[in-house]
Formats: C-alpha cells, structure tokens, sequence
C-alpha cells in the first residue's frame, strides 16, 4: 500500500470514530438534559410536558411535611410555589428556608414528584439555579 | 509577623520566577550561556521562596492565628491539628498555593535529574515552567492572596466545611494536584522541543518517565476522590459525573492517550506531531479544570462562593498559554506526521487507533461538562447534562478500546501479520466469552452490558497472561514490560468492579425502628438503636446496626449523623463493612416521628476493585518509570 492510501486510511478511520461518537453525543444530548425552569415559569404552563426537568428555588418555610419516607415541600421563588413529593432520604444540606435544586416530572394535578434532590455541600453556598429563580421572579414582579 | 513574612516570599518568588521564566529562554535562543546558566539557580530559589510561603501559611494554621483572613475562614481552635494542618488547601487560596508550590518541586526535580540533558534543552524547559509559575503567582498575588489579614482578627475561625474534615483532605487534592501540575512537565519538554527544533527519540525518551510520574498521581488523586466521595458523601456512588470530577478526568484521558504516543516517538520516532500537540492539550486540560473548579462556573461538590475577577484571569492565562502553545506548534511542528514508515497492521496503527479513542472520549466528556455554560452563554436557557449522557457516549467509546488493549502488545512495530496474533489469542476470545456468559448467570441475572463488561475484563487479563507466557520463553521481561501488564491488568479489574456495581448492587432506603430488620444482597441489616456520642469539635447520633448472614456470628456497624458546633450543617458518616467480593454500606439519614429512623442500605458487590483497579495501573506507571533504560541512557549520556 503507498504512504498516501495509508494516511487516506487511518484519517478516514479517525473520522469513523469521530462520526459515530458525535452521533452518539447528539443522540444522548437529546434524551439526557435536564432543562433548568424556575416555579413562576411552571405556574405559566412553561415547563416541559412527559420530560424531566429542574426547577431551583427555596424550600419555604413551614412546608416541609413528613410522611413515612416520603417528604412533601414546597419550593417557591417566593412569587408562585410549586408543591413537591419526594420519596427517599434528603441530602444533608436540605433545609425549609434555603435554596435547592431539585430534579422530576409534574404529575396531572399540579404536584412535582422529584426523583432528585441535588445536595450541596457547602451552607453559605446558594446554587446559582436557584438564585436565578428568585432574581427572575423579582424582576418580573417590579415590572408589573 | 509570620504571614507578611510568607506573602513576602510570594512576591519575591514572582520576581525571581520572572527571571527563571524570561532570562534563560532568551539565553537559549541567542547563544548566551550566562544567561542559560541562571535556570537551575533561579529555579531552586523559587522553590526555596514557595517552601517558606507555604510553611507560613501552615504555621498560621498551626498556632490559629485568626487575623490572617483565610485562616479565620477555614480553620477553628477546636479543630484536631491535622485538619487544622490540611485545612491549608482547604479553600481557594491555599488550593493555589499548594498547586504552585507543587509546580516548584517539579520543577527543581527537572533541575536536579536533568544533570545529563544538553544545557540548553534544560535552560528551556525551567524557563518555561518559570513563565507558568510567574503567571500564577501574579494570580494568586492579585486576586487570591491567601495572607490577606483581617483586623480586627476574628475571635474563633469559622471552622472548615465538615465534609472536609476527613483524612481524604490530607491526601486527595495534594495527589491529584501532583498530577495536574506534573503535565506542565510534560508541556515544557514540548514547548522548549518545539523552540530548539529537536523533536527526537531522545526528546521522547526524557519526557517519558516525567509523563508518566505525572500520570501516576493524577491516577491515584483521581482514585482517591473517588473514594474519599463514596464513603463521605453519604450516598455511596464512586462516580458521579460531576462538573469537577470530569475535570480531572478529561486530562487523565489525554495523559493516557500521551503516554502511549510517547511511546512509539520514543521507539519508532513517529507520530512527533501528535505527541507535542498531545502534551500541550494535556496541560491545557489541567489549566482548564484549575478553571473550572476555581473560578465557580460550574455547580458542583468543588463549587466556591466566588468572585468573578478570578475566573476571568485564569481565563485569560488559560488562553494565553493555549494560544501562543498552538501558534508556536503551527510554526514550528514537523510537517511530516507520520515519522518512520509503518504498515497499516502494526503496532503503531493500533497504538494511534488507541489514541483516536481516548481523545475522542475526552472530547465527549469536555463537550458534555462545557456544554450547560455554552448554552446558558448564549442565553438559550439553564440546563443541566446528567450522568446518563456520559454514560451513553462513553461506555460505547471504551468497548472496542479494551477490545484494541487485548490485541496492542501482541503487535510488532512497523509490521506485524494480524492473521497470526489472532490465531495466538483465540483461546483468550474462547474464555472471554465463557466468562461473559458464565459470570452474569452465576450473579443471577443476564443482562447485554453486564456480559460485555466481563468479556471485555477477560478477555484484556487472558491476553495479558498469554502474554507473560510468551515473555517467559524468551527471557526476563523488562521492567517496562511488568508495568504494562499490570496498568493493564488495571483496567480489567477496574471494568470487573464496575460491571458488578453496576449491574448487581442493591440499594434501599427504608424507614426503621429499633429492632427492626432489613435484608438486602442475603445480608440481615438490624438496627439495635441511636444514641448520642459527643466527639473533639461535634455531636453525633450514632447508630448501632448488627450486620449478619445465615444466622453467622455478627459484625457491628456505627453510621453516624454529626452536628459540628461551628456550623448549622449536619454530616453524614456513613459505616462500611468491606470486603473483597462485596461492601456493606449503612448510613443514617434523619430521625422521623415516632423515634423511626430513615436508614439508607447499600450492598455494593466488588466496588472495592475499581479503586484496586486505580492502585494496580497507578503500580504499573512506577514499574515503568524505573525501568533500566532510563537511568543507563542517563549515565551514558552523563559519561
């Protein structure tokens, strides 16, 4: 085989592996993000329907309500709420009155069943999803 | 006094790293050996001015000296000595330091060890780890100053994050760091190759072991986050995808894509090129997750409150070194990209093959962990990739990689007869797929990726011991050739225990009262009951679990919940019975009504290999790096 065929041969060969991953990647990348949506943006019906997305906020206070293992919430940008269900143990760092982000799908009447509550490890450290929220919620609210 | 006397020593090891960084660069180009003659001094000031800033730092720890501002914020008088002593990289600015500090005793180690190497060669590579160490001690001096006093000083410190406050800290980022920083010995080679033209064998040879060291502790940082994460987070992952892990990861992949093209430049002088453009990607890496971590852009575990100024100049370094790196390479690589002649069945195919794919995982990896700042830069929205998008590309990337690192080492350089290796390991193909099918029915479930995993496991150990047969008839191996086997041997073990975790762990959370029993993996799980325990800086409700099988005699578990008095942040510390074939994992979660407690039960089948797996290929890099031929080329260079 001369030089140039081979050098044709492995850079089509590259360009395989190449090709194939990036099909790979766009194929995943559409069935495996999470998009961020903040509560007011669920009231507005904004949130994606039959597919999992995030929602940050904080967790209001005086809603969290145990029952056995599951735990009911409320996480708000403090204009609308949305009423969780979780079921499973919640990171440490979970508190009524701080920020967090937490990942599922609405059920038909209106509730976020999470199938994450997403920890983090530092108290003083608010997740800027969750910031985000509250700063949108504000700059809509003093428009109006 | 003391703190003014490390930041003292910072400024003055800026100017001295100017000097390292400029001076012998420019000595090399125009002939002046005056001026080359000034690395290894400067380079050993520095180091000595790096020591003396960073014992300071540590004595201010030491004797809680609280109106040195990153001591008050990191450290508390009740806090054990060794966690005062590792709270020293416990945040931003003793994470840096530490990173530059390691950065000087790489570099005196290239100074010291390079006695043989052409002077201006060595004159390069200092000079261009002086202009990487002056770039980031002007960062740290202008944004990050860890000797920043607070007056009035504080009364107490506001103690470290109880998360860290766990042996993990004392090891896990110095390790990891080791092997960040170590690329940038790798790129200085590169770099000063590319300045002087001489892109040789020898070049390949020097920068070898050097790339490997590096390697080694990236390994074995990378390993020890894991672990230090699996028993301490509480949730009893080993891996999570996060934004930071990937950052280590990324470079880990390139470095092992670096490691193995070094090693034909070395033998066959090919692939010159792509082993520069490889080192100089590596480190870039490093800098980039340095980046990542640091300046607060990404939401993970690493994740500081931070201030924008930083991200930005380390984004600016990082582009600085990236950019004149690459335009340096278009200039001045070597046009012919292939190097000696080869067939298209030899081991340099397979071995460049084998790159292919590590890159390209790399790049998924990258793309996967840049991807929510790309889009949420472009104002498209706030969105988050998860683990199943790494899962899904990434796996499918390692299958015929391991595939290709059963084949490889049978392979002669420049032309081999493929029909003839795999008339030699059909055998190995035989019992791989025995073990693929056996194995996931033993376990009690067939499941496809299950069964890849362990013929891919088996079929890399057979073809590694029919290798060691074949090496046994024609004499002793190389000590290169035992660091290979057993790197590779890693990987098998590391894909076994993945696989089983993967497909066989059991995981419940559960609700339970004294007395009550869970069964999970043919474990019985029996919670005795909670009490409290008082410890040094923290109050824990400690759990007593009696863990027994068959009716056995049982072994006892304590997972405990803390309160530390420093801060409102309860911490989860998980009990693990270990074992070779299998983990118990108990942790606590939070007491319910009705004095229940929610109790999270893991039976983690032969997690314990994934991180032998780390211990095993990190083992195979020291084999290799004390190989015989790299210290008698050094004598007969010397002679």
């Amino acid at each position: 085989m001369k030089p140039r065929h081979k050098r044709a041969f492995l850079i089509v060969a590259a360009l395989v592996v190449i090709g194939v991953a990036a099909l790979l990647i766009l194929n995943a990348l559409n069935s495996n993000i999470a998009l961020y949506v903040t509560p007011s943006e669920v009231v507005a019906g904004k949130a994606p329907q039959g597919q999992a997305f995030r929602i940050g906020g904080m967790v209001k206070d005086g809603s969290l309500r145990r029952d056995g293992l599951t735990v009911h919430f409320v996480i708000t940008d403090l204009v609308k709420d949305i009423p969780v269900a979780y079921t499973g143990i919640l990171p440490d760092l979970f508190k009524e009155g701080k920020g967090a982000v937490i990942q599922g799908r609405l059920d038909g009447n209106g509730q976020f069943i999470a199938s994450e509550v997403l920890a983090k490890h530092d108290e003083n450290y608010m997740p800027p999803e969750a910031k985000h929220a509250l700063e949108q919620a504000q700059k809509n609210g003093s428009n109006k | 006094m003391i703190p003014e006397f490390g930041h003292y020593a910072l400024i003055l090891a800026l100017c001295i790293a100017l000097i390292q960084g400029i001076l012998p660069l420019i000595g090399a180009h125009q002939g002046r050996r005056e001026w080359l003659m000034l690395a290894r001094p400067a380079a050993q000031v520095v180091f000595l001015l790096l020591f003396i800033a960073f014992v300071s730092l540590a004595w201010s720890f030491y004797a809680n000296d609280f109106s040195v501002l990153y001591v008050a914020e990191h450290s508390n008088s009740q806090m054990p000595l060794v966690y005062r002593l590792g709270a020293v990289w416990g945040g931003h600015e003793g994470s840096l330091l530490l990173w530059i500090f390691l950065l000087s005793i790489w570099t005196i180690l290239v100074a010291q060890l390079s006695k043989a190497l052409d002077e201006f060669m060595v004159a390069r590579v200092i000079g261009v780890l002086g202009l990487v160490t002056s770039g980031l001690l002007l960062f740290v001096l202008t944004t990050s100053n860890p000797f920043a006093r607070l007056l009035p000083a504080a009364q107490d410190g506001r103690s470290l994050n109880p998360l860290l406050q766990d042996p993990g800290l004392v090891f896990h980022p110095p390790m990891l760091y080791m092997g960040y920083v170590g690329f940038s010995v790798a790129f200085a080679f590169a770099i000063a190759s590319l300045l002087s033209g001489r892109l040789d064998a020898a070049w390949a040879r020097w920068s070898r072991p050097w790339t490997t060291a590096a390697w080694v502790f990236l390994t074995l940082g990378i390993a020890l986050g894991s672990w230090w994460a699996y028993y301490e987070l509480g949730w009893g992952g080993w891996w999570f995808w996060d934004p930071v892990e990937n950052a280590s990861f990324i470079p880990w992949l390139v470095g092992t894509a670096l490691l193995h093209s070094l090693a034909v430049t070395e033998k066959r002088g090919g692939f010159k090129s792509w082993t520069v453009l490889l080192a100089i990607t590596a480190f870039s890496l490093s800098l980039l997750g340095t980046f990542l971590v640091r300046s607060g852009v990404l939401t993970s575990v690493h994740a500081f409150a931070t201030d924008p100024k930083r991200g930005i100049f380390i984004l600016i370094f990082l582009s600085l070194v990236v950019g004149s790196s690459l335009a340096l390479y278009a200039w001045r690589a070597p046009k012919s990209t292939m190097g000696g002649k080869f067939s298209l069945s030899s081991r340099e195919t397979l071995i460049l093959l084998g790159n292919v794919f590590l890159v390209v995982s790399a790049g998924s990896v990258l793309l996967g962990t840049l991807y929510p700042l790309l889009i949420d830069a472009l104002h498209l929205g706030k969105i988050s990739v998860g683990p199943p998008y790494f899962n899904s590309v990434f796996v499918p990337i390692m299958i015929p990689l391991l595939v290709l690192m059963g084949i490889g080492p049978w392979a002669n350089w420049k032309n081999t007869d493929l029909l003839a290796i795999i008339k030699r390991l059909w055998i190995a193909g035989v019992i791989a797929i025995i073990a693929g099918i056996a194995i996931p029915l033993i376990m009690g479930e067939f499941t496809w990726l299950a069964s890849i995993g362990f013929l891919l496991a088996f079929w890399v150990i057979t073809s590694g011991c029919l290798q060691l047969i074949r090496q046994a008839k024609v004499g002793k191996p190389t000590r290169s050739f035992i660091g290979m086997q057993f790197a590779h041997l890693g990987i098998a073990v590391f894909v076994i225990g993945v696989t089983m975790v993967g497909a066989y762990q059991e995981e419940k959370d559960v609700r339970m009262l004294a007395g009550e029993t869970v069964s999970v993996g043919g474990y019985q799980i029996q919670l005795e009951g909670v009490s409290s325990v008082p410890g040094p800086n923290y109050n824990a409700m400690r759990g007593t679990f009696l863990l027994s099988k068959n009716g056995a005699s049982p072994t006892t578990l304590y997972p405990e919940k803390r309160s530390y008095f420093s801060s409102s942040m309860p911490m989860t510390e998980a009990a693990i019975d270990a074992g070779l074939t299998r983990d118990i994992y108990v942790s606590l979660g939070e007491e319910l009504d009705d004095k229940s407690w929610a109790v999270r039960v893991y039976y983690k089948p032969f997690v314990d290999w994934i991180w032998g797996g780390c211990l095993l290929m990190a083992l195979g890099g020291i084999f290799a790096i004390s190989d015989k031929r790299y210290r008698m080329k050094l004598k007969r260079q010397a002679s």
